[in-house]
């Protein structure tokens, strides 16, 4: 099978049976991508940068090792889109910044080592808001990203570039990162899948960090399975990593492979829905529940009143810890450095190269972070946030007394038309209502299509809670879903996509 | 900015106030790699080639802490009778500066690893201080700026500066006095005293060689004074960067001096930092503190807390060494001197030297003379530390051997010791080069006597009409034909024994 057409549109398991099997060359696959990025990406603006040689010299050495007998990873010679959050040795980093403009790291991350040890093929480093603050891609310093159900509308955010390169199938795999809903709200509104692994399952090392206590890289794809496949991939202990778990990864692929929710207790959180969800999300989700009954699990209501305080809270978080992480952007040792004409003193250069370098929203943060921890502020609000956590923590833990996983919805909402949000953050920050709390406490979750919107047509996901390190249970559940859901549409969501 | 100051005299300036003062001294660990990265410490490295993406901030980057370092931390902590918290953070220090790569500093905030402690400091005359330690944090050093282009090195008229990133990172430990209150006219005396107790104490933990002139170690003094009698403090200032002894105690004495000049004169002080002057022993304004600065502390959140295990805690306090005072009380009941005989001896950085000349095998009296005589004065005249000598222990001790057997006198045994340091060997390969040995070949030496005797008849009738003494110049005329090498008794002796007369 040579079809260009058809080898973007199979899964990554496909692809890397193909590929190890013989049928398919990785470079053939990548070619296959690079021509389709080269055709869409104009229209969908995924990439920011395709290392088109980076990631032909990657494929030509699975070839290579097929060749030679060596056994392929399960993974290898399948192509990802990486956000540009993940340094990359040699290849530019900016996080959507304008601040990181042409600066090339010297070193890879954890995760693009484990990325390119398991073969995983890179093809270029995606769009997002800058550094990871928003739920749109609107906020990248380099243009919007185009949702590819309808290119007028966002592909969400931060990751909406790599949601976008999944949903056109200009990779079959992408990777994600997600502070308050970065890799689920993406998935969501493009209909695709994306899990936020437990706090610390996956490196951090050598992944730009917008709120260190929060942020978590995970794997983002096309199907259940996929996504497992690359968790497993990118998971596991890192000793550069303080906050690294020192544990083994659990059974994603296992769970992936066997999917259930046969006697499983499922929670639905009574502070999940009301004013501002869209009556189709609303719909769509309790078809979802009303298909887990279905497939053997027992509904459970659950009150979590901690979590109508969790976008405040984080709100405080959030812009604290980013106010510190990016006080080291001064233009002194890389990236963007303005007014340096001699005329101007250090300290002057600095202020400067921030004011040119940072847009509004990163601003906007930096400056609510600054004032969140100011002595005599410091117990009002970042304190107050603080014990918003543990009680959100709390909730969680009674909740998963009673249940094995929650469900809700992913996002309020469906895709929104790029700029009506744009000058409303309270109306962008709503968007993450339902995946703020998971980062809060540091579990585990998953969003996966779950049916479209029948007054817009556009995707909506439904979000899988896990405890943490108990990321299995995501797939499990999610698999389960999915085949349910294909069986029931007669084919994978995505196909009803236009093409583009 | 420098402006002449109006001072009180000291004793003037203590006839009225009562000075408080508070001590924070930074100690560079001597730890292989950096607090949170793998990189080297060595000193003296090329510009930045010691760095790597953690230690100069890059993004991404992620700290470890280095176990050795909180290893460190707590066996300070308990030299310093403080207690370990069970469960303590990181936390961020927030400012910007060119030299600071993350424009925070990991530091420790509300959870210091050990805290309430003290450290008792012995006076000159041998009184014993006790200095309340409030707490011992560890935190990260910062590169190094160099100002290029101005007059003094200083930011102020620069072209330009350099920025080297070596530094950036190293393991500090900064421990912070509770106010000293109650040393009165003492109190530049005890914050010498404490400072070099500390730096005592540090080396003796083996954690740090402390070295004040190579910024191992630095001190920042803050000083205050209270009409006599008060209970409520006055307000601060805070001398940065005073590094050596000697400088401590003079930048107290100064600032008292100073401080009682401005409340003398109806003025109040203002808090602020200064900086402090070797050359003229005075400090000048630096930066007025208008209110607290601002850092915005919170809580690391890119490094777990730490929680020293208690058996861990138990297990190190078990293996402190022999804390320097007890040691010197020790030292001082075995050798039987004086507390201010042992205070010199610590003046001249001598005791460590001393005892590893004993241990090599002199008696513990000839040790003391060597090292705080002729090579005391070798160091001064040298500008060095006398550990910095080419000359080490087993090298004095073998020259108070050879002194002990009768193969060297006094002044031959200088003679070896300045061969040692002139780099012609070890004390037998001086002796065997320069041909340095006691004339004891009685044939020689008697001739030597004779001749003396004949060539000064006057004073060998003296001698022999009973005055003693007077031998000692034909001692002297035999010692100078010998070139020397005669043993100064024997001949004595053999003059005595030729002029038949018996020593008194």
């Amino acid at each position: 099978m040579t079809d260009k057409n058809s080898i973007i549109r199979l899964t990554a398991a496909e692809t890397a049976e193909k590929i190890a099997s013989g049928e398919l060359t990785a470079v053939e696959v990548t070619e296959a991508h690079l021509a389709r990025i080269e055709a869409v990406d104009e229209k969908v603006h995924a990439f920011l940068h395709v290392d088109r040689e980076g990631a032909l010299a990657q494929s030509r050495a699975v070839d290579a090792k097929r060749e030679r007998g060596e056994k392929l990873g399960p993974l290898a010679g399948v192509p990802l889109a990486l956000k540009d959050i993940f340094t990359t040795e040699g290849v530019p980093t900016t996080v959507g910044s304008k601040i990181l403009e042409g600066w090339i790291p010297p070193y890879d991350a954890t995760l693009t080592k484990r990325l390119k040890a398991a073969d995983i093929v890179i093809l270029g480093k995606t769009n997002m808001d800058e550094f990871a603050m928003g739920s749109s891609t609107e906020n990248s310093a380099y243009g919007p990203t185009g949702n590819p159900w309808d290119l007028t509308r966002i592909p969400g955010g931060s990751g909406g570039g790599s949601s976008a390169a999944l949903a056109s199938f200009q990779a079959p795999l992408a990777i994600g990162t997600d502070t308050g809903g970065s890799i689920r709200q993406p998935a969501s509104v493009t209909g695709t899948v994306g899990v936020k692994p437990t706090y610390g399952a996956v490196s951090r090392f050598g992944m730009v960090a917008f709120s260190s206590s929060l942020d978590q890289g995970g794997p983002c794809a096309r199907t259940v399975l996929d996504a497992a496949l690359l968790h497993e991939a990118i998971a596991g202990h890192d000793p550069l990593d303080s906050t690294s778990v020192d544990a083994p990864v659990p059974p994603v692929v296992e769970a992936a492979r066997n999917g259930s929710v046969q006697g499983m207790r499922i929670g639905v959180v009574k502070q999940f829905r009301g004013e501002g969800y869209q009556a189709g999300v609303v719909q769509r989700f309790d078809e979802a529940v009303a298909l887990l009954k279905e497939l053997g699990a027992e509904i459970v209501e659950l009150d979590c009143p901690s979590f109508d305080l969790a976008l405040a809270a984080y709100y405080l978080i959030a812009p604290s810890e980013c106010s510190s992480n990016l006080a080291r952007f001064d233009g002194l040792r890389y990236g963007l450095r303005v007014a340096d004409d001699g005329s101007h003193s250090a300290e002057e250069v600095t202020s400067l190269t921030r004011e040119a370098g940072f847009g509004p929203e990163v601003k906007r943060r930096i400056m609510l972070g600054t004032y969140a921890l100011s002595s005599g502020y410091y117990d009002a609000y970042y304190g107050s946030a603080q014990k918003v956590r543990t009680l959100i923590t709390r909730d969680f833990e009674k909740s998963f007394e009673q249940v094995d996983v929650i469900v809700s919805p992913t996002t309020p909402t469906t895709a929104f038309p790029i700029g009506e949000r744009a000058d409303d953050p309270m109306a962008m920050y709503l968007a993450d209502l339902c995946t703020i709390p998971v980062n809060m406490a540091g579990n585990a979750a998953m969003s996966l299509p779950c049916g479209l919107a029948p007054e817009d047509n556009l995707p909506v996901g439904l979000q899988i809670i896990a405890p943490a390190m108990k990321d299995d249970r995501l797939y499990k559940v999610g698999a389960a879903v999915e085949a349910a859901f294909v069986e029931q549409w007669g084919h994978p969501l995505l196909e009803e996509a236009p093409s583009l | 900015m420098t402006t002449l100051t109006d001072l009180v005299s000291y004793e003037d300036a203590l006839a009225s106030y009562d000075p408080v003062m508070g001590l924070e001294v930074h100690v560079e660990l001597g730890t292989k790699t950096k607090m949170f990265c793998g990189c080297s410490t060595a000193l003296g490295a090329e510009p930045n080639s010691q760095t790597c993406p953690t230690c100069l901030g890059l993004p991404g980057s992620l700290p470890v802490v280095n176990a050795t370092g909180v290893e460190s931390a707590v066996r300070i902590g308990l030299a310093l009778n403080c207690e370990i918290a069970e469960w303590c953070r990181f936390a961020r220090k927030n400012y910007f500066y060119p030299d600071m790569p993350k424009n925070f500093q990991t530091s420790q905030y509300d959870e210091p690893i050990a805290f309430n402690g003290y450290l008792d400091v012995q006076l000159e005359d041998g009184e014993t201080f006790r200095v309340e330690i409030e707490r011992a944090h560890m935190e990260e050093d910062t590169g190094k700026s160099t100002h290029v282009g101005g007059a003094t090195g200083r930011i102020h008229g620069a072209s330009h500066s350099l920025l080297d990133y070596n530094r950036a990172g190293i393991p500090l430990i900064e421990i912070v006095t509770k106010p000293i209150v109650g040393a009165g006219e003492r109190a530049p005396e005890v914050a010498k005293a404490y400072v070099r107790e500390l730096r005592e104490l540090i080396r003796a933990l083996g954690v740090s060689e402390a070295r004040m002139e190579m910024g191992q170690m630095r001190c920042d003094v803050n000083l205050s004074l209270m009409p006599k009698g008060a209970e409520k403090f006055g307000t601060r200032s805070e001398t940065k960067n005073v590094n050596s002894l000697r400088s401590v105690e003079r930048a107290c004495r100064f600032e008292i001096q100073r401080h009682a000049a401005v409340l003398g004169g109806g003025g109040t002080v203002i808090q602020e930092t200064r900086h402090f002057h070797e050359d003229t022993g005075s400090t000048t304004s630096g930066r007025v503190k208008e209110e607290a600065e601002d850092y915005r502390y919170f809580p690391e959140p890119d490094l777990v807390p730490v929680a020293p295990a208690r058996a861990w805690v138990e297990e190190l306090r078990g293996s402190l060494p022999e804390l320097p005072l007890v040691r010197r009380n020790r030292l001082l009941e075995e050798w039987g001197i004086s507390a201010t005989d042992m205070q010199a001896i610590l003046n001249a950085g001598a005791l460590d030297l001393i005892v590893a000349t004993i241990e090599e095998g002199a008696d513990a009296a000839s040790a003391r003379k060597w090292w705080m005589g002729e090579l005391a004065r070798h160091a001064n005249e040298s500008g060095k530390a006398l550990d910095e000598l080419p000359i080490n222990a087993q090298q004095v001790a073998r020259v108070t051997r050879l002194v002990a057997d009768g193969d060297l006198n006094d002044k031959l045994a200088r003679q070896v010791i300045e061969g040692v340091l002139a780099g012609e060997g070890t004390p037998d390969e001086v002796v065997e080069k320069r041909g340095l040995k006691v004339v004891s070949d009685e044939g020689a030496l008697t001739t030597a006597v004779d001749e003396a005797i004949a060539g000064n008849p006057a004073i060998a009738d003296k001698i022999r009409g009973g005055k003693v003494a007077a031998a000692g110049a034909l001692v002297g005329a035999v010692m100078k034909a010998t070139r020397g090498q005669a043993d100064a008794a024997r001949v004595k002796e053999l003059i005595l024994e030729k002029l038949g007369v018996a020593e008194g």
